[in-house]
Protein backbone atom coordinates (compact mmCIF):
# COMPACT_ATOMS: atom_id res chain seq x y z
CA UNK A 1 0.00 0.00 0.00
CA UNK A 2 3.00 2.27 0.77
CA UNK A 3 3.79 4.23 -2.58
CA UNK A 4 4.56 7.41 -3.72
CA UNK A 5 6.29 9.02 -1.00
CA UNK A 6 6.44 12.79 -1.51
CA UNK A 7 9.83 13.46 0.28
CA UNK A 8 12.68 10.81 0.30
CA UNK A 9 12.41 10.41 3.96
CA UNK A 10 8.79 11.70 4.22
CA UNK A 11 5.30 9.82 4.72
CA UNK A 12 4.00 7.60 2.48
CA UNK A 13 1.33 9.95 0.93
CA UNK A 14 -1.62 8.50 2.78
CA UNK A 15 -4.05 10.30 0.00
CA UNK A 16 -2.44 8.31 -2.74
CA UNK A 17 -5.08 5.37 -2.52
CA UNK A 18 -7.80 7.72 -3.21
CA UNK A 19 -6.22 8.72 -6.53
CA UNK A 20 -8.25 8.12 -9.78
CA UNK A 21 -6.19 6.51 -12.55
CA UNK A 22 -7.43 6.36 -16.70
CA UNK A 23 -7.18 2.70 -17.46
CA UNK A 24 -8.98 3.36 -20.48
CA UNK A 25 -9.65 6.97 -22.14
CA UNK A 26 -13.01 8.04 -23.08
CA UNK A 27 -14.65 10.85 -24.17
CA UNK A 28 -18.33 11.52 -24.28
CA UNK A 29 -20.00 14.98 -25.22
CA UNK A 30 -16.66 16.78 -24.22
CA UNK A 31 -16.73 15.11 -20.57
CA UNK A 32 -13.65 12.95 -19.96
CA UNK A 33 -15.64 9.28 -18.99
CA UNK A 34 -12.56 7.16 -19.23
CA UNK A 35 -13.10 3.97 -17.53
CA UNK A 36 -10.92 4.15 -14.48
CA UNK A 37 -9.61 1.92 -11.40
CA UNK A 38 -12.68 2.95 -9.54
CA UNK A 39 -14.72 1.95 -13.13
CA UNK A 40 -13.10 -1.53 -12.67
CA UNK A 41 -13.85 -1.84 -8.94
CA UNK A 42 -17.58 -1.18 -9.56
CA UNK A 43 -17.76 -3.60 -12.40
CA UNK A 44 -15.64 -5.89 -9.60
CA UNK A 45 -18.29 -5.18 -7.08
CA UNK A 46 -21.10 -6.11 -9.79
CA UNK A 47 -19.53 -9.19 -10.57
CA UNK A 48 -18.43 -10.77 -7.26
CA UNK A 49 -21.87 -9.79 -5.80
CA UNK A 50 -24.03 -10.60 -8.26
CA UNK A 51 -22.33 -14.16 -9.54
CA UNK A 52 -21.99 -14.64 -5.97
CA UNK A 53 -25.95 -14.82 -5.19
CA UNK A 54 -26.39 -16.29 -8.61
CA UNK A 55 -23.68 -19.18 -8.07
CA UNK A 56 -25.08 -20.03 -4.37
CA UNK A 57 -28.41 -20.36 -6.21
CA UNK A 58 -27.49 -22.45 -8.43
CA UNK A 59 -28.99 -25.62 -6.78
CA UNK A 60 -31.75 -23.23 -5.11
CA UNK A 61 -31.95 -27.10 -3.09
CA UNK A 62 -34.53 -26.94 -0.04
CA UNK A 63 -31.87 -28.04 2.38
CA UNK A 64 -29.22 -25.09 1.41
CA UNK A 65 -25.84 -25.41 1.66
CA UNK A 66 -23.24 -23.13 2.86
CA UNK A 67 -23.28 -20.66 0.52
CA UNK A 68 -26.83 -20.36 -0.55
CA UNK A 69 -27.59 -20.56 3.28
CA UNK A 70 -25.10 -17.33 3.06
CA UNK A 71 -27.37 -16.06 0.34
CA UNK A 72 -30.74 -16.81 1.79
CA UNK A 73 -29.52 -15.34 5.16
CA UNK A 74 -28.55 -11.98 3.28
CA UNK A 75 -32.30 -11.87 1.48
CA UNK A 76 -33.89 -12.34 4.62
CA UNK A 77 -31.55 -9.69 6.65
CA UNK A 78 -32.75 -7.01 3.91
CA UNK A 79 -35.96 -8.27 3.50
CA UNK A 80 -36.97 -7.95 8.04
CA UNK A 81 -34.92 -4.80 7.40
CA UNK A 82 -37.42 -3.52 4.86
CA UNK A 83 -40.44 -5.03 6.23
CA UNK A 84 -39.74 -3.16 10.04
CA UNK A 85 -38.65 -0.18 9.25
CA UNK A 86 -40.92 0.26 6.24
CA UNK A 87 -43.57 -2.06 6.42
CA UNK A 88 -44.95 -4.90 3.95
CA UNK A 89 -45.89 -2.15 0.57
CA UNK A 90 -42.08 -1.01 0.87
CA UNK A 91 -41.27 -4.98 -0.49
CA UNK A 92 -42.16 -3.88 -3.99
CA UNK A 93 -38.80 -1.69 -3.79
CA UNK A 94 -36.95 -4.56 -1.75
CA UNK A 95 -35.15 -5.57 -5.22
CA UNK A 96 -33.60 -1.67 -5.30
CA UNK A 97 -32.80 -1.50 -1.63
CA UNK A 98 -30.81 -4.81 -2.15
CA UNK A 99 -29.18 -3.61 -4.43
CA UNK A 100 -27.79 -0.94 -2.85
CA UNK A 101 -27.00 -2.81 0.29
CA UNK A 102 -25.10 -5.43 -2.08
CA UNK A 103 -22.95 -2.61 -4.15
CA UNK A 104 -21.88 -0.73 -0.69
CA UNK A 105 -21.46 -3.53 0.99
CA UNK A 106 -18.94 -5.33 -1.48
CA UNK A 107 -17.59 -1.85 -2.25
CA UNK A 108 -16.63 -1.24 1.10
CA UNK A 109 -15.59 -4.58 1.60
CA UNK A 110 -13.34 -4.98 -1.66
CA UNK A 111 -11.39 -1.20 -0.29
CA UNK A 112 -10.10 -3.00 2.76
CA UNK A 113 -7.80 -5.54 0.28
CA UNK A 114 -4.93 -3.88 0.62
CA UNK A 115 -3.87 -2.11 -3.05
CA UNK A 116 -7.47 -2.10 -3.49
CA UNK A 117 -9.62 1.15 -4.81
CA UNK A 118 -12.66 1.85 -2.42
CA UNK A 119 -15.04 3.40 -5.06
CA UNK A 120 -17.47 4.63 -1.66
CA UNK A 121 -14.24 6.86 -0.41
CA UNK A 122 -15.41 9.51 -2.63
CA UNK A 123 -18.20 11.82 -2.54
CA UNK A 124 -19.79 11.70 -5.81
CA UNK A 125 -20.57 8.17 -5.69
CA UNK A 126 -22.13 8.31 -2.19
CA UNK A 127 -23.88 11.81 -2.91
CA UNK A 128 -24.91 9.78 -6.27
CA UNK A 129 -26.57 6.99 -4.28
CA UNK A 130 -28.23 9.03 -1.80
CA UNK A 131 -29.68 11.05 -4.62
CA UNK A 132 -31.01 8.38 -6.00
CA UNK A 133 -32.77 7.58 -2.56
CA UNK A 134 -33.73 10.67 -1.97
CA UNK A 135 -35.44 10.98 -6.03
CA UNK A 136 -36.93 7.70 -5.18
CA UNK A 137 -38.69 8.79 -1.91
CA UNK A 138 -39.53 11.93 -3.31
CA UNK A 139 -41.48 10.24 -7.02
CA UNK A 140 -42.73 7.12 -4.62
CA UNK A 141 -44.05 9.74 -1.75
CA UNK A 142 -46.17 12.32 -4.46
CA UNK A 143 -46.85 8.93 -6.30
CA UNK A 144 -48.59 7.50 -3.77
CA UNK A 145 -49.51 10.36 -1.87
CA UNK A 146 -50.41 13.12 -3.74
CA UNK A 147 -50.41 16.50 -2.16
CA UNK A 148 -51.19 14.62 1.43
CA UNK A 149 -47.18 13.83 0.88
CA UNK A 150 -46.59 17.31 2.16
CA UNK A 151 -47.87 16.73 5.51
CA UNK A 152 -44.69 14.75 6.13
CA UNK A 153 -43.68 18.49 7.07
CA UNK A 154 -46.70 19.62 9.10
CA UNK A 155 -46.67 17.37 12.29
CA UNK A 156 -50.10 16.66 14.19
CA UNK A 157 -50.35 17.75 17.27
CA UNK A 158 -48.14 20.34 17.29
CA UNK A 159 -49.35 24.48 18.90
CA UNK A 160 -50.16 26.62 15.62
CA UNK A 161 -47.86 29.25 16.88
CA UNK A 162 -45.17 26.74 16.65
CA UNK A 163 -46.03 24.82 13.84
CA UNK A 164 -44.42 27.58 10.96
CA UNK A 165 -41.26 26.97 12.69
CA UNK A 166 -41.44 23.15 13.06
CA UNK A 167 -42.25 22.85 9.49
CA UNK A 168 -39.27 25.07 8.60
CA UNK A 169 -37.20 22.56 10.51
CA UNK A 170 -38.79 19.68 8.80
CA UNK A 171 -37.73 21.01 5.49
CA UNK A 172 -34.27 21.88 6.29
CA UNK A 173 -33.85 18.43 7.78
CA UNK A 174 -35.70 16.39 4.86
CA UNK A 175 -33.52 18.44 2.58
CA UNK A 176 -30.51 17.81 4.64
CA UNK A 177 -30.80 13.77 4.71
CA UNK A 178 -29.21 13.08 1.65
CA UNK A 179 -26.28 15.34 2.54
CA UNK A 180 -26.09 13.09 5.93
CA UNK A 181 -26.72 10.10 4.47
CA UNK A 182 -23.91 10.11 1.12
CA UNK A 183 -21.22 12.25 4.11
CA UNK A 184 -21.94 9.23 6.74
CA UNK A 185 -20.76 6.71 4.80
CA UNK A 186 -17.67 8.43 2.65
CA UNK A 187 -16.75 10.05 5.36
CA UNK A 188 -16.42 6.44 7.16
CA UNK A 189 -14.46 4.86 4.51
CA UNK A 190 -12.24 7.78 3.90
CA UNK A 191 -10.89 8.63 7.32
CA UNK A 192 -10.72 4.70 7.63
CA UNK A 193 -8.37 4.25 4.87
CA UNK A 194 -6.41 7.03 5.33
CA UNK A 195 -6.03 5.74 9.18
CA UNK A 196 -5.04 2.38 8.37
CA UNK A 197 -2.19 4.35 5.57
CA UNK A 198 -0.90 6.43 8.18
CA UNK A 199 -0.70 3.45 10.31
CA UNK A 200 1.30 1.54 7.58
CA UNK A 201 3.40 4.41 6.79
CA UNK A 202 4.53 4.41 10.25
CA UNK A 203 5.71 0.51 9.57
CA UNK A 204 7.58 2.37 6.39
CA UNK A 205 8.86 5.33 8.57
CA UNK A 206 10.09 3.15 11.79
CA UNK A 207 12.22 0.85 9.39
CA UNK A 208 13.87 3.75 7.61
CA UNK A 209 15.04 4.76 10.68
CA UNK A 210 17.90 2.45 11.90
CA UNK A 211 17.79 1.22 15.34
CA UNK A 212 14.07 2.26 16.25
CA UNK A 213 12.85 -0.29 13.29
CA UNK A 214 12.47 -2.81 16.45
CA UNK A 215 9.26 -0.65 16.97
CA UNK A 216 7.93 -1.19 13.85
CA UNK A 217 5.84 -4.21 14.65
CA UNK A 218 4.10 -1.77 16.90
CA UNK A 219 2.23 -0.10 14.63
CA UNK A 220 1.97 -2.91 12.11
CA UNK A 221 -0.17 -4.66 14.70
CA UNK A 222 -2.20 -1.85 15.17
CA UNK A 223 -2.73 -1.77 11.34
CA UNK A 224 -4.07 -5.46 11.88
CA UNK A 225 -6.18 -4.29 14.62
CA UNK A 226 -7.54 -0.96 12.65
CA UNK A 227 -8.11 -3.72 9.87
CA UNK A 228 -10.56 -5.89 11.74
CA UNK A 229 -12.55 -2.76 12.84
CA UNK A 230 -12.97 -1.72 9.12
CA UNK A 231 -14.38 -5.03 8.04
CA UNK A 232 -17.08 -4.14 11.37
CA UNK A 233 -17.12 -0.24 9.84
CA UNK A 234 -18.01 -1.54 6.15
CA UNK A 235 -20.51 -3.78 6.94
CA UNK A 236 -22.00 -1.07 9.24
CA UNK A 237 -22.05 1.35 7.21
CA UNK A 238 -23.42 -0.39 4.50
CA UNK A 239 -25.71 -1.31 6.84
CA UNK A 240 -26.69 2.04 7.82
CA UNK A 241 -26.91 3.47 4.25
CA UNK A 242 -29.37 1.02 3.76
CA UNK A 243 -31.40 1.03 7.00
CA UNK A 244 -31.40 5.20 6.47
CA UNK A 245 -32.85 4.11 2.97
CA UNK A 246 -35.36 1.75 4.79
CA UNK A 247 -36.54 4.46 6.95
CA UNK A 248 -36.68 7.48 4.31
CA UNK A 249 -39.03 4.88 1.93
CA UNK A 250 -40.92 4.59 4.83
CA UNK A 251 -41.89 8.21 5.34
CA UNK A 252 -42.70 8.25 1.77
CA UNK A 253 -45.33 5.43 2.24
CA UNK A 254 -46.53 6.80 5.58
CA UNK A 255 -46.10 10.40 5.72
CA UNK A 256 -48.80 10.71 8.62
CA UNK A 257 -46.09 10.15 11.00
CA UNK B 1 -0.71 1.14 -3.88
CA UNK B 2 1.08 -1.91 -5.05
CA UNK B 3 2.78 0.21 -7.58
CA UNK B 4 6.55 0.67 -6.70
CA UNK B 5 7.39 4.22 -5.70
CA UNK B 6 9.21 5.24 -8.87
CA UNK B 7 11.86 7.69 -7.46
CA UNK B 8 12.36 8.38 -4.03
CA UNK B 9 13.16 12.09 -4.21
CA UNK B 10 10.48 12.23 -7.24
CA UNK B 11 8.61 15.20 -8.03
CA UNK B 12 5.09 15.04 -6.96
CA UNK B 13 2.81 12.52 -9.20
CA UNK B 14 0.96 15.71 -11.01
CA UNK B 15 3.63 18.29 -11.29
CA UNK B 16 2.57 21.34 -12.42
CA UNK B 17 -0.31 22.42 -10.63
CA UNK B 18 -1.71 21.91 -7.12
CA UNK B 19 -2.91 18.75 -5.78
CA UNK B 20 -6.49 18.42 -5.40
CA UNK B 21 -7.74 16.41 -2.26
CA UNK B 22 -8.74 13.52 -5.08
CA UNK B 23 -12.62 12.72 -3.45
CA UNK B 24 -13.15 16.26 -4.44
CA UNK B 25 -11.85 16.50 -7.66
CA UNK B 26 -14.25 17.40 -9.64
CA UNK B 27 -12.78 16.31 -13.55
CA UNK B 28 -13.34 12.50 -12.37
CA UNK B 29 -16.89 13.42 -11.37
CA UNK B 30 -18.41 12.84 -14.76
CA UNK B 31 -16.57 9.53 -15.39
CA UNK B 32 -17.39 8.68 -11.92
CA UNK B 33 -20.96 8.90 -12.32
CA UNK B 34 -21.50 7.31 -15.87
CA UNK B 35 -19.64 4.39 -14.86
CA UNK B 36 -21.88 4.16 -11.49
CA UNK B 37 -24.92 4.32 -12.90
CA UNK B 38 -23.84 1.54 -15.43
CA UNK B 39 -22.66 -0.55 -12.74
CA UNK B 40 -25.65 0.15 -10.17
CA UNK B 41 -27.89 -0.42 -13.30
CA UNK B 42 -26.28 -3.62 -14.04
CA UNK B 43 -25.87 -4.76 -10.53
CA UNK B 44 -29.37 -4.16 -10.20
CA UNK B 45 -30.88 -6.05 -13.27
CA UNK B 46 -29.22 -8.87 -12.56
CA UNK B 47 -30.11 -9.34 -9.06
CA UNK B 48 -34.12 -7.93 -9.34
CA UNK B 49 -34.40 -10.19 -12.45
CA UNK B 50 -31.95 -13.50 -11.63
CA UNK B 51 -31.04 -13.78 -8.17
CA UNK B 52 -33.64 -12.01 -6.10
CA UNK B 53 -36.89 -14.09 -7.43
CA UNK B 54 -34.73 -16.96 -7.20
CA UNK B 55 -33.88 -16.74 -3.62
CA UNK B 56 -37.56 -15.91 -2.56
CA UNK B 57 -38.30 -19.13 -4.81
CA UNK B 58 -36.24 -21.16 -3.05
CA UNK B 59 -37.25 -19.66 0.55
CA UNK B 60 -40.98 -19.21 -0.67
CA UNK B 61 -40.66 -23.16 -1.37
CA UNK B 62 -39.09 -24.90 1.51
CA UNK B 63 -41.63 -22.14 3.77
CA UNK B 64 -44.09 -24.00 1.86
CA UNK B 65 -43.22 -27.09 2.25
CA UNK B 66 -42.86 -26.84 5.82
CA UNK B 67 -45.99 -25.59 6.03
CA UNK B 68 -47.38 -28.22 3.74
CA UNK B 69 -45.43 -30.89 6.50
CA UNK B 70 -46.92 -29.12 9.27
CA UNK B 71 -50.43 -29.56 8.51
CA UNK B 72 -50.28 -33.04 7.58
CA UNK B 73 -48.83 -34.30 11.16
CA UNK B 74 -51.20 -32.29 12.23
CA UNK B 75 -53.89 -34.04 10.29
CA UNK B 76 -51.95 -37.31 10.94
CA UNK B 77 -52.28 -36.54 15.00
CA UNK B 78 -55.78 -35.77 14.33
CA UNK B 79 -56.49 -39.36 12.76
CA UNK B 80 -54.36 -41.24 15.44
CA UNK B 81 -56.38 -39.26 18.47
CA UNK B 82 -60.01 -40.43 16.55
CA UNK B 83 -58.52 -43.90 16.06
CA UNK B 84 -57.79 -43.77 20.02
CA UNK B 85 -61.14 -42.46 20.53
CA UNK B 86 -62.94 -44.66 18.72
CA UNK B 87 -60.67 -47.36 20.47
CA UNK B 88 -61.75 -46.28 23.80
CA UNK B 89 -65.15 -45.99 23.01
CA UNK B 90 -65.24 -49.40 21.76
CA UNK B 91 -63.63 -50.70 24.44
CA UNK B 92 -66.21 -49.23 26.89
CA UNK B 93 -69.01 -50.63 24.69
CA UNK B 94 -67.90 -53.89 25.15
CA UNK B 95 -67.14 -53.33 29.00
CA UNK B 96 -70.58 -52.12 29.34
CA UNK B 97 -72.10 -54.99 27.24
CA UNK B 98 -70.70 -57.50 28.86
CA UNK B 99 -71.38 -56.35 32.58
CA UNK B 100 -75.20 -56.45 30.93
CA UNK B 101 -74.56 -59.78 30.12
CA UNK B 102 -73.54 -60.58 33.22
CA UNK B 103 -76.46 -59.25 35.04
CA UNK B 104 -79.06 -61.04 32.25
CA UNK B 105 -77.28 -64.17 33.09
CA UNK B 106 -77.43 -63.61 36.97
CA UNK B 107 -81.41 -62.59 36.98
CA UNK B 108 -82.08 -65.34 34.51
CA UNK B 109 -80.51 -68.38 37.13
CA UNK B 110 -81.77 -66.72 40.05
CA UNK B 111 -85.60 -66.52 38.63
CA UNK B 112 -84.73 -70.48 37.72
CA UNK B 113 -83.55 -71.13 41.03
CA UNK B 114 -86.48 -69.25 42.78
CA UNK B 115 -88.82 -71.21 40.62
CA UNK B 116 -87.16 -74.15 41.66
CA UNK B 117 -87.49 -73.65 45.02
CA UNK B 118 -91.05 -72.76 44.62
CA UNK B 119 -91.78 -76.53 42.87
CA UNK B 120 -89.74 -78.16 45.57
CA UNK B 121 -91.35 -75.97 48.06
CA UNK B 122 -94.97 -77.12 46.78
CA UNK B 123 -93.96 -80.51 45.79
CA UNK B 124 -92.90 -81.43 49.81
CA UNK B 125 -96.09 -79.77 51.17
CA UNK B 126 -97.72 -81.76 49.25
CA UNK B 127 -95.86 -85.20 50.53
CA UNK B 128 -96.60 -83.56 54.51
CA UNK B 129 -99.73 -83.24 53.61
CA UNK B 130 -100.29 -87.10 52.05
CA UNK B 131 -98.21 -88.63 55.26
CA UNK B 132 -100.54 -86.98 57.77
CA UNK B 133 -103.19 -88.28 55.86
CA UNK B 134 -101.93 -91.39 56.03
CA UNK B 135 -101.21 -90.76 59.76
CA UNK B 136 -104.85 -90.33 60.77
CA UNK B 137 -106.27 -93.03 58.37
CA UNK B 138 -103.87 -95.38 60.01
CA UNK B 139 -104.71 -94.21 63.53
CA UNK B 140 -108.50 -94.06 62.98
CA UNK B 141 -107.84 -97.63 61.64
CA UNK B 142 -106.27 -98.71 64.79
CA UNK B 143 -108.74 -96.90 67.21
CA UNK B 144 -111.28 -98.81 65.35
CA UNK B 145 -109.44 -102.70 65.99
CA UNK B 146 -109.08 -101.68 69.69
CA UNK B 147 -112.64 -103.09 70.87
CA UNK B 148 -111.91 -105.91 68.56
CA UNK B 149 -109.19 -106.86 70.77
CA UNK B 150 -110.30 -105.95 73.95
CA UNK B 151 -113.36 -108.16 73.46
CA UNK B 152 -110.57 -110.89 72.30
CA UNK B 153 -108.76 -110.00 75.18
CA UNK B 154 -111.74 -110.14 77.51
CA UNK B 155 -112.79 -113.75 76.21
CA UNK B 156 -109.76 -115.27 76.82
CA UNK B 157 -109.74 -113.75 80.51
CA UNK B 158 -113.03 -114.83 80.98
CA UNK B 159 -112.21 -118.40 79.77
CA UNK B 160 -109.09 -118.83 81.63
CA UNK B 161 -110.87 -117.41 84.62
CA UNK B 162 -114.09 -119.76 84.47
CA UNK B 163 -112.76 -122.33 82.20
CA UNK B 164 -115.47 -122.03 79.83
CA UNK B 165 -115.03 -119.51 76.76
CA UNK B 166 -117.19 -116.63 75.83
CA UNK B 167 -118.12 -115.88 72.73
CA UNK B 168 -117.39 -112.57 71.26
CA UNK B 169 -120.99 -111.22 71.40
CA UNK B 170 -121.16 -111.95 75.80
CA UNK B 171 -118.32 -109.65 75.89
CA UNK B 172 -119.44 -107.45 74.06
CA UNK B 173 -123.18 -107.08 75.41
CA UNK B 174 -121.11 -107.25 78.95
CA UNK B 175 -119.06 -104.50 78.27
CA UNK B 176 -120.11 -100.58 78.47
CA UNK B 177 -121.25 -98.94 75.29
CA UNK B 178 -117.82 -98.01 73.50
CA UNK B 179 -116.44 -94.83 74.95
CA UNK B 180 -116.15 -92.06 71.84
CA UNK B 181 -112.68 -92.09 70.46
Amino acid sequence: MAAGSAQGTGMPDPIHQFEIHRIIPLKLFGYDVSFTNSALFMLVAVVLSAGMLIYAMRDGSLVPRRLQSTAEIGYEFIANMVRDAAGEQAMKYFPLIFTIFAFVFTCNMLGIIPGAFTVTSHIIVTAALAALVFVTVLIVGFAKNGVHFLKLFVPSGVPIYILPLVTAIEIISFLSRPISHSVRLFANMLAGHITLKVFGGFVIMLLGTGSFAALAPLPLIGAVALTALEVLVAFLQAYVFTMLTCMYLNDALHPGH
Amino acid sequence: MAQPSTAGTAVPHDAGHAKIFPPLDATTFASQLLWLAIAFGLLYMLLSRVALPRIGEVIEERQERIKRDLTQAEQLRGQTDAALKAYEQSQADARSKAQGIAKEMRDKLAAVSEQERHRVDAELAAKIAETERQIAQTKTRALASVNDIAVATAGAIVGKLLGQEATPEEVRRALPAQPAE
